[in-house]
């Protein structure tokens, strides 16, 4: 009998729900793990997964979405050896889960808090709605490695907008066992699309494209980065979130404003009738 | 050797006038290798084409391009629209080209004539009770002739595949030999219906038949049916138009129509003219994508070339 050989595992991107090797066929060593290092055509690509899943997504009634993620943070609790596995607390695990499932109660609560009835002065019925923004482009913090990652695509997701996250380059392991995670679960492919790789090749394509509707910076660390990604984000007037550099606490309550930020808000004036 | 091509040309002339002749004829053509086939077209597929050939390529198919809308909910308005984006596909852009044609339902001609008329943008018509052919030959010749008064210059029929199929070759001949003249000046492009035909050896010899009977283009697929054209059966279509001119002096154009979505499929194709027939065929008169969707994406795909920036659908028509 010889002895067994250990099967390695190959870190795939996460598009459109399937996982696909880099276009380029490139990949690099994180932990002595091979992982696709992405392309700006994968970029494109995974916007193009995300357009498509945007009104599947955002058509689903808040309840589905609601239930959708609750499912995946089941999915992760029951992951929570592999994550710790990796390296990440378990702590860490148990917050990211908590994080999850308290993102998933607020798909059916936030337009009653953030949205509503007007008073106005006329004979008109007046209502504001908040709407998904529609594409979002993640960058995602590098610490902590899961918590991070969950506390930016949750907020994201939970009203009906689909993401590409570019993972930190650093921590991509967390980042594709999460996207097996949203695989197993019954999130519709291509609500949450993943990259691994360098930032400084996604981030610029992600910011530049005209089929993208909003930039999240929070994992951009370099500030000459960040304002070139303003920039170019500013060509199709992107919804830009860019929260202060600081040494971001993650494991407070995290508050509504990231799920806030991405959105729209829609008001209708009916004339009331009776 | 010309007095060989002469005599050839002359025998192939006179296949038309009898069923067993023409029977003979198609059968005789070698069998199609339908793993080679295969394997060729997805090997072509493979090629890289990039940067400055890129931004020629796009240009070049969006140049081919047959802007198409055939819909039962088709309306003056709409065909209308479609015209003026045949003519300036990109309103941002000057310099992109226009396509090669709009495609519409014999009905929708006049309105579509309207707009195209200068424009250099040729427009073509599906005739012959299009897409099933099945009518009496007088109404699919009324349905053509109607077609090109109304301003077609260029008719897409369709064979008589119920015919083809049992093999009634003649019959077929025939038809698309009355087509031809009933189409008058007007170009005719004969649509083969390949996903009805079943084998490739059929496409061939189906090929063969509309070349023979004087068709100017032969055309893939009408859309209408769930297999539509595919790079193996193109590449069937290609080699026959290469060998009928080279048994009769007499060039054929190839439309291969339906389910060409993507700026890659285009190029895919385009590589496969090249290397197959070559660059005779590269011109919009002897080589059309039969599509709707794919305009935009050859747009986008331009528009990424010229900015540097991915682009979006948000940016471009709905058709």
């Amino acid at each position: 009998m010889s002895e067994r050989v250990a099967v390695r595992k190959t870190y795939k991107l996460f598009i459109g729900g399937k996982f696909p090797r880099s276009e380029s066929g490139r990949s690099y060593l994180v932990q002595s793990s091979n992982v696709s290092l992405a392309s700006r055509k994968d970029a494109r690509d995974a916007v193009v997964a995300a357009r498509a899943a945007v009104k599947g997504w955002a058509g689903a009634t808040a309840y589905n979405r609601g239930q959708i993620l609750y499912r995946a943070a089941e999915m992760l609790e029951g992951r929570r050896e592999q994550f710790v596995a990796l390296g990440i607390p378990g702590d860490e695990v148990d917050a990211a889960v908590d994080r999850w499932v308290w993102y998933a109660g607020w798909a059916d609560k936030l337009a009653q808090v953030y949205g509503g009835a007007n008073p106005v002065a006329g004979p008109y019925f007046n209502i504001s709605a908040p709407e998904p923004t529609g594409v979002v482009a993640v960058v995602a913090p590098e610490r902590p490695a899961l918590l991070g990652l969950v506390s930016v695509i949750a907020p994201a997701i939970v009203t009906g907008n689909t993401v590409v996250v570019a993972a930190s380059p650093s921590e991509p392991l967390a980042a594709v066992t999460l996207a097996e995670v949203l695989a197993t679960s019954d999130l519709p492919g291509g609500v949450v699309n993943i990259l691994t790789g360098a930032i400084t090749e996604t981030a610029p394509t992600l910011a530049a494209h005209m089929d993208v509707n909003a930039i999240d910076l929070t994992g951009v660390t370099d500030a000459a980065l960040a304002t070139d990604l303003e920039v170019k984000a500013a060509e199709n007037l992107k919804r830009v979130l860019r929260p202060a550099p600081a040494d971001h606490d993650w494991s407070v309550d995290p508050g509504l404003d990231r799920m806030t930020a991405l959105l729209e808000t829609k008001t209708v004036w009916h004339p009331k009738g009776v | 050797m010309t007095a060989t091509t002469t005599s050839a040309r002359s025998e192939l002339s006179e296949l038309g006038r009898s069923e067993t002749a023409l029977r003979t004829f198609l059968h005789g053509l070698p069998g199609v290798d339908q793993v080679g086939a295969e394997q060729r077209a997805a090997q072509l597929g493979t090629r890289s084409i990039k940067t400055t050939a890129k931004a020629q390529a796009i240009d070049l198919a969006i140049r081919m391009v047959d802007l198409t809308t055939l819909e039962g909910a088709d309306t003056p308005g709409k065909v209308r629209a479609l015209a003026a984006k045949a003519i300036r596909p990109d309103p941002a852009d000057p310099s992109c080209p226009h396509v090669g044609a709009v495609c519409v339902y014999p009905a929708m001609v006049p309105y579509v004539a309207e707009v195209l008329r200068g424009s250099g943008v040729h427009l073509a018509s599906v005739a012959t009770a299009f897409p099933s052919g099945q009518a009496p030959l007088e109404i699919k010749l009324a349905d053509t002739r109607a077609a090109v008064a109304a301003g077609a210059d260029e008719i897409d029929m369709v064979i008589n595949r119920g015919a083809f199929l049992s093999g009634r070759y003649k019959e077929v001949y025939d038809e698309i030999v009355a087509t031809k003249e009933a189409s008058g000046d007007a170009h005719l492009k004969v649509i083969l219906e390949t996903g009805e035909l079943a084998t490739y050896d059929n496409v061939r010899r189906a090929s063969w038949l509309a070349m023979l009977a004087g068709g100017d283009f032969i055309k893939t697929s009408t859309g209408k049916v769930p297999i539509a054209a595919t790079m193996p059966v193109s590449l069937v279509m290609l080699e026959a138009v290469r060998d009928f001119r080279e048994a009769t002096g007499r060039q054929v154009g190839v439309k291969p129509a339906g389910g060409i979505k993507t700026t890659k499929d285009a190029i895919k194709y385009l590589v496969m003219v090249n290397e197959t027939v070559g660059p005779d065929w590269l011109d919009p008169d002897w080589f059309r994508f039969g599509a709707s969707s794919l305009l935009n994406d050859l747009l986008m795909q331009r528009t990424k070339l010229t900015t540097g920036t991915y682009s979006g659908p948000d940016y471009f028509t709905l058709d």
